[in-house]
């Protein structure tokens, strides 16, 4: 049985068929689940994808924390169930208290779409389990509001606990402390601003995400098997 | 009684605010060289039905610590004032 992913779409949201399409390559079974929906069905992971959800007003991820699915996603992340947020499902995991720490606007009001280089920091993720510690993969960037930011005592517990998941070789935007990409306490919840799944097939100039997806993949097919 | 509340988001001290940077950066340019400090924020104003001020203030609050702001990141700051119904 191949691993069930759901795919959040709020209206705004623009990369849940790109997610679909990568997901489905690696052998993953992708649904669509839109933000009123209460359940996710019978899904093993959960992918908030990139775009602007309910057009970031306010505050990036603000609005989309209260959209009635979240209740369910943070029920599956409670759970271990594995929850990736890529870029704008970073800001929105962040909003919503699944991850620590806040994304506000780049350094230089500069918004940033290109292929940066990010260093696997850890493999205590869903996300990352299946990558090598220390590799650098080659990751497309799209974001304005991506400086990650948090208080000092979270950035030493997040270091001390191993939990930054991504660094950027060079820092595009401001992040603190160069992060990428961070996860919770058990490793289910990961947020990242890069989009693994744009680096999917060597067709789009980099196939460095598969590692993070299949890892995602193999997460959720565990959490298929225990269920 | 009816109040609307004046709710001013900004950046908690030590958090980076890109736009006051920029902007500070360019107000010399103008001839305006004796600027600094710039912070740019937010302002929202609403009008909320409360049974007195203490209460209408206390949802105000309550509205910005679940939505309006984002404490990991933000401060906020609460003008409430009384609205004079025409009647």
């Amino acid at each position: 049985m191949s691993a069930r992913v759901a795919i959040v779409v709020f209206p705004g949201t623009n990369c849940e068929l790109d997610v679909a399409r990568a997901v489905t390559g690696l052998g993953g079974e992708p649904e669509l689940v839109f933000h009123t929906e209460t359940t996710l069905g019978n899904a093993d992971a959960v992918v908030i994808p990139g775009g602007f959800a309910h057009g970031d007003y306010l505050r990036t991820g603000a609005l989309a924390r209260f959209s009635p699915v979240m209740t369910a996603v943070a029920a599956h992340a409670a759970s271990g169930g594995p929850v990736v947020g890529i870029c704008n499902g970073f800001q929105v995991l962040t909003e919503a208290a699944l991850l620590p720490g806040a994304l506000q606007k780049n350094a230089g009001l500069k918004f940033r779409c290109e292929t940066v280089a990010c260093r696997v920091e850890s493999t205590r993720s869903v996300l990352t389990s299946r990558a090598r510690p220390g590799s650098v993969l080659r990751l497309p960037i799209n974001h304005f509001e991506g400086a990650y930011i948090c208080d000092p005592g979270t950035l030493e517990r997040l270091r001390a606990e191993d939990r930054i998941v991504l660094r950027y070789v060079e820092n595009p935007n401001g992040s603190l402390d160069d992060i990428a990409g961070v996860t919770n306490a058990a490793g289910n919840v990961v947020g990242l601003m890069p989009h693994p799944e744009r680096a999917s097939d060597p067709l789009l100039g980099s196939a460095d995400g598969v590692v993070l997806l299949e890892s995602l993949l193999v997460a959720a097919g565990e959490r298929a098997v225990a269920a | 009684m009816r109040y609307e509340a004046r709710v001013e988001v900004s950046h908690l001290p030590g958090i980076l605010d890109p736009q006051g940077a920029t902007v500070e950066r360019a107000l010399p340019a103008l001839g305006y060289e004796n600027v600094s400090a710039v912070r740019i924020g937010k302002c929202i104003r609403l009008t909320v039905d409360a049974p007195d001020l203490e209460a209408a203030r206390s949802q105000v609050e309550a509205m910005c610590e679940q939505l309006l702001a984002n404490p990991v990141i933000e401060a906020y700051e609460i003008e409430l004032t009384e609205l004079v119904s025409a009647g």
